[in-house]
C-alpha cells in the first residue's frame, strides 16, 4: 500500500465533498474569484467530475474593482476548461439601487458583495454555494462546518450548527434555505501553495513579484488605481510587490517581494511570520470580530 | 505564466512536504483542565503562531490582566465565547511540523461535551485526553476515554497535565498511570500512551522537561509525530460506495461510464472481482481512473472513478464490494447511537438515515439499553433518549443498507440519523450487528 501525502488526503477529502454536494443538491454553484483558493477548487472539480462536465456553473461576484489581471485570468481559465461562467455584478446592484456605494478614500465594495451574492442565489435558484474558504483563515472560520447551513436570510448561526460526523454530510434543506460548502476547509494557506506547486497550476500574474505603482496606507501597500481614491498625502511610488490574497483593489494590500517563481513564493509563505489576512486584508482589520459579523449577515 | 511550468530544481524549504502525512486528532476537556493552554502551547512551541496573532493575544492578555501571555487565547473563536468565557463548538485547527501535518478537532468540554467529542472523535486517528495531575482519573476522564473507545478511535494519548502543581512527582504520575491502564483495559483501548506534562510552562509538550528526568518516554509532540496509522485502514474487505456516475456522452467519451467515489476499504486493482449491491450482479474492475491517469492500485481514502468490465446497472448509493467478503444487506440494525438533539426521541420515531452514500428511512423499534456514563455499564432501557445519551437501539429500515459492523469498518459501519421535519442531524450511529 502506498503511503498518501497529506496533500493526497486533503485532495481525496475535497473531491468527496464536491461529489456529495453535486449528488445531494439540485442547483449548486461554484464560486470562483480568480484567487488562488478558488483556482484550487476549480482543479478539484476537474478531478471530481472529468471526463464529464461540471454538474454546476461557475459564478464570480464581480465588484468591478478587481485587478484587471485577475479578471482576464478568470475569463480565460473558465473558457479553457469549457465550463459556464456567471458574473454577478456589484455595479449592477448599485445601478439598480439594491445597495448604496460608499464614497471617499476608504470606500470599499467589499461589503456590497453580500447583497449581490444573495440576489444572484435567488435569481438562479441556487441551493448550495461552493466556496474556497479555509478554517485557518480566521478564528470564526475554525468553527464553521464543511456543509454550512444558512437560513432563508442567508445567515449563519454558529450556535445552531449541525454536527458533522465521519464523512456523512447532511445536505438536506427546506425550500428557501441554502448551504455553503467549503471543500478545502481543512487546508492551510501553505497546503494551497504546495498543491498549486505540485499540480503546476497557473496563477494570475499578481501573485508573483512585479513592478507596480503603489501607495502606503495603514502600513500596507495598495495598488494605485482609478478605483481607489487617495488621501492627499498618499503619494504613489514604484515598488516590486506581490499579492498574497486577491480581493478588491480597495482592500487588498501587496507585500514587498522579489519572489517571481512559484518555488520562491512557496518558500516565502513557509517562512512568513505574519498571517495572510493580518498582512493583506483590510476587511478583517476593521474589528476583532469583523469576519464573524459579516458571516452572520450572509457574507461568504 | 512561465513560473508555473518551470521544472523544480531542488526543493526550497517551503516545498518540502511533511514526511508522515496527515494525522487527525481530537481533544476534549473542560475549561479548567488546561486543554486550551495545551493546544496553544503545541501551536506556539511548534512555531505555528504568527507575529500578528501573538501580538493580538499579548494585548488581550494584558487587557484581561492575566499576568502572562495567555496561550489559551489562541484558540478563542467566536465573540460570544470570548465574552462569556465558554467554548460553543468544535473548532478545527491545523499545524505542521517537518515530520507531520496535524488536523486537530478541539471539542469543548461543557454540557454538550458528548455531542462535541463524538463529532470530533468520529474522524480522529488519535484522541488526546487531558487529566489534571492533582485530581487523577475522575468521572470526566472515564467519559472521554469511553467516547474514544465507543467511536473506535484507534489511538489514545493521555496528557497528565499540571505536573508542576504536584511537584513533578514520579509517584503521583505512576499512580495515575496505573488507574489509566486499568481504565483502558476495561474499555478495550488497545493503544494508550500516558505523558506527564505542564502545558502552562511547556514541560514535555514540544520540548523535553528538565524537571521530570525520571520520565524517559516520548514527549507529547514526538509521540504524535510517530503514531503509525496507515495500518488502521489497510485491513478489511474491499468496499466502494458509489457517489456519482460519470457519463460524459461527449464525442470523445461517448461510451464512458465511470462510477466515482471514495474507497471505504481494501486495496483495489484492475481485474478485481466485484459484486454490485444490492442488485448482486457480478463483474470485474476494468480501470481505476483519476484526472492524472489510471492507477495500478488504490486504497482508503482515495477518491477515484471505477470503470467496470460489463455494462451493469449501477447508481449512487450502490456499493461495489469483494464478492468473497461482501457486506451485509441489512433491513434491521442493532447499533450504538449518541443522541444529539435537544428534542428527546421515543421508540416508534421515524427518522431519515444516511449510511455511506445511501439514504433510507428508519423506525426506532427499541431502546435496548442506555449506557451509564459514570459507571460505563449498560443500564436499563428508558422510555426516551435525551441529548448526549449513548444507547444501544434497534432500527428497522425502509430499504436495505449495505453494512459492516463498526468494529470492522468505520466507513461502512457508521451512519447518521436526521429529523425529517427539521433536517437536523440528530444522532451518530455505530452498527453492532445487522440482519436481513
Amino acid at each position: 500500500m502506498t503511503h498518501l501525502s497529506h496533500l493526497d488526503e486533503l485532495e481525496a477529502e475535497a473531491i468527496h465533498i464536491l461529489r456529495e454536494v453535486a449528488a445531494e443538491r439540485e442547483r449548486p454553484v461554484l464560486l470562483f474569484s480568480g484567487g488562488k483558493d478558488s483556482i484550487v477548487l476549480l482543479r478539484l472539480a476537474e478531478k471530481a467530475f472529468r471526463p464529464g462536465r461540471f454538474p454546476f456553473p461557475v459564478m464570480h461576484v464581480d465588484t468591478g474593482h478587481n485587478f484587471p489581471e485577475v479578471t482576464e485570468y478568470r475569463d480565460r481559465r473558465v473558457k479553457e476548461i469549457g465550463e459556464r461562467l456567471i458574473v454577478a455584478s456589484v455595479q449592477e446592484s448599485i445601478d439598480k439601487g439594491r445597495v448604496v456605494e460608499q464614497t471617499g478614500p476608504r470606500a470599499s465594495r467589499n461589503q456590497l458583495q453580500t447583497t449581490t451574492l444573495l440576489d444572484a442565489i435567488i435569481e438562479h435558484q441556487f441551493d448550495a454555494a461552493i466556496g474556497g474558504a479555509r478554517r485557518d483563515e480566521e478564528r470564526a472560520r475554525a468553527k464553521e462546518r464543511i456543509f454550512s447551513f444558512r437560513d432563508d436570510f442567508g445567515q449563519w448561526n454558529p450556535r445552531a450548527q449541525r454536527p458533522e460526523l465521519w464523512n456523512l454530510y447532511n445536505a438536506k434543506i427546506r425550500k428557501g434555505e441554502q448551504i455553503r460548502v467549503f471543500p478545502i476547509s481543512n487546508w492551510t494557506e501553505l497546503d494551497v501553495w504546495q498543491y498549486i506547486h505540485q499540480e503546476s497550476i497557473e496563477l494570475p500574474s499578481i501573485y508573483f513579484a512585479h513592478q507596480r505603482e503603489v501607495f502606503k496606507r495603514d502600513g500596507m501597500l495598495y495598488a494605485a488605481s482609478d478605483v481607489v481614491e487617495r488621501f492627499p498625502d498618499e503619494i504613489p511610488f514604484e515598488a516590486t510587490v506581490r499579492f498574497r490574497t486577491v480581493g478588491d483593489m480597495s482592500c487588498t494590500g501587496g507585500v514587498l517581494s522579489t519572489a517571481s517563481t512559484l518555488e520562491s513564493v512557496v518558500s516565502e509563505i513557509a517562512a512568513t511570520r505574519i498571517s495572510e489576512r493580518g498582512e493583506t486584508r483590510a476587511d478583517d482589520r476593521a474589528s476583532e470580530a469583523a469576519m464573524e459579523d459579516r458571516k452572520r449577515v450572509g457574507y461568504f | 505564466m512561465s513560473a508555473t511550468s518551470d521544472p523544480v530544481n531542488g526543493a526550497p524549504a517551503g516545498t518540502t512536504i511533511a514526511e508522515r502525512g496527515l494525522l487527525r486528532m481530537v481533544t476534549c476537556g473542560s475549561v479548567d483542565d488546561g486543554k486550551s493552554t495545551l493546544i496553544g502551547r503545541l501551536l506556539y512551541d511548534s512555531k505555528q503562531v504568527l507575529a500578528d496573532q501573538l501580538a493580538h493575544i499579548e494585548e488581550t492578555s494584558e487587557r484581561r490582566g492575566d499576568g502572562y501571555v495567555n496561550l489559551a487565547l489562541l484558540t478563542d473563536g467566536l465573540r460570544a465565547e470570548r465574552e462569556q468565557g465558554i467554548t460553543i463548538d468544535v473548532a478545527y485547527r491545523s499545524f505542521v511540523t517537518p515530520r507531520r501535518r496535524f488536523l486537530l478537532a478541539d471539542a469543548p468540554g461543557h454540557i454538550q461535551y458528548t455531542r462535541n467529542m463524538v463529532t470530533g472523535a468520529s474522524t480522529a486517528d488519535v484522541a488526546i485526553v487531558l487529566v489534571d495531575a492533582r485530581h487523577g482519573v475522575i468521572e470526566q476522564t472515564r467519559r472521554h476515554s469511553a467516547i474514544a473507545a465507543i467511536l473506535g478511535t484507534p489511538h489514545v494519548v493521555v496528557a497528565v497535565n499540571k505536573m508542576d502543581l504536584v511537584e513533578f512527582s514520579q509517584a503521583r504520575f505512576e499512580e495515575i498511570s496505573r488507574d489509566l491502564e486499568a481504565l483502558a483495559a476495561r474499555l478495550g483501548i488497545k493503544d494508550q500512551v500516558v505523558v506527564p506534562i505542564a502545558a502552562l510552562h511547556g514541560d514535555n509538550v514540544v520540548d523535553r522537561s528538565d524537571k521530570m528526568p525520571w520520565y524517559t518516554g516520548p514527549v507529547l509532540l514526538e509521540h504524535l509525530e510517530s503514531v503509525e496509522v496507515d495500518g488502521d485502514h489497510a485491513a478489511g474487505a474491499r468496499r466502494f460506495p458509489v457517489q456519482w456516475v460519470i457519463r460524459p456522452m461527449s464525442d470523445e467519451f461517448h461510451d464512458y461510464r465511470g462510477f466515482a467515489g471514495q474507497i471505504a476499504g481494501g486495496v483495489w486493482s484492475p481485474g478485481d472481482e466485484v459484486v454490485v449491491l444490492p442488485s448482486g450482479k457480478r463483474t470485474t474492475v476494468a480501470s481505476i481512473d483519476t484526472l492524472d491517469g489510471a492507477l495500478a492500485s488504490a486504497h482508503f481514502p482515495q477518491s477515484v472513478t471505477m470503470r467496470l468490465a460489463d455494462n451493469v446497472d449501477v447508481a449512487r448509493g450502490d456499493m461495489l464490494a469483494d464478492p468473497a467478503a461482501p457486506p451485509l444487506v441489512a433491513r434491521e440494525l442493532e447499533a450504538t447511537i449518541c443522541w444529539m438533539s435537544e428534542r428527546p426521541v421515543q421508540p416508534g420515531a421515524r427518522l431519515a438515515i444516511k449510511h455511506t452514500t445511501r439514504w433510507a428511512r428508519a423506525i426506532l423499534e427499541e431502546i435496548v439499553s442506555v449506557t451509564d456514563m459514570d459507571s460505563l455499564a449498560e443500564g436499563p432501557s428508558t422510555s426516551e433518549l435525551q441529548l448526549n445519551d449513548i444507547a444501544r437501539v434497534r432500527l428497522r429500515l425502509s430499504e436495505p443498507l449495505l453494512v459492516d459492523p463498526y468494529a470492522e469498518s468505520r466507513a461502512t459501519g457508521a451512519f447518521i440519523l436526521t429529523d425529517e421535519a427539521t433536517n437536523d442531524t440528530v444522532a451518530a450511529g455505530m452498527i453492532i450487528r445487522a440482519s436481513a
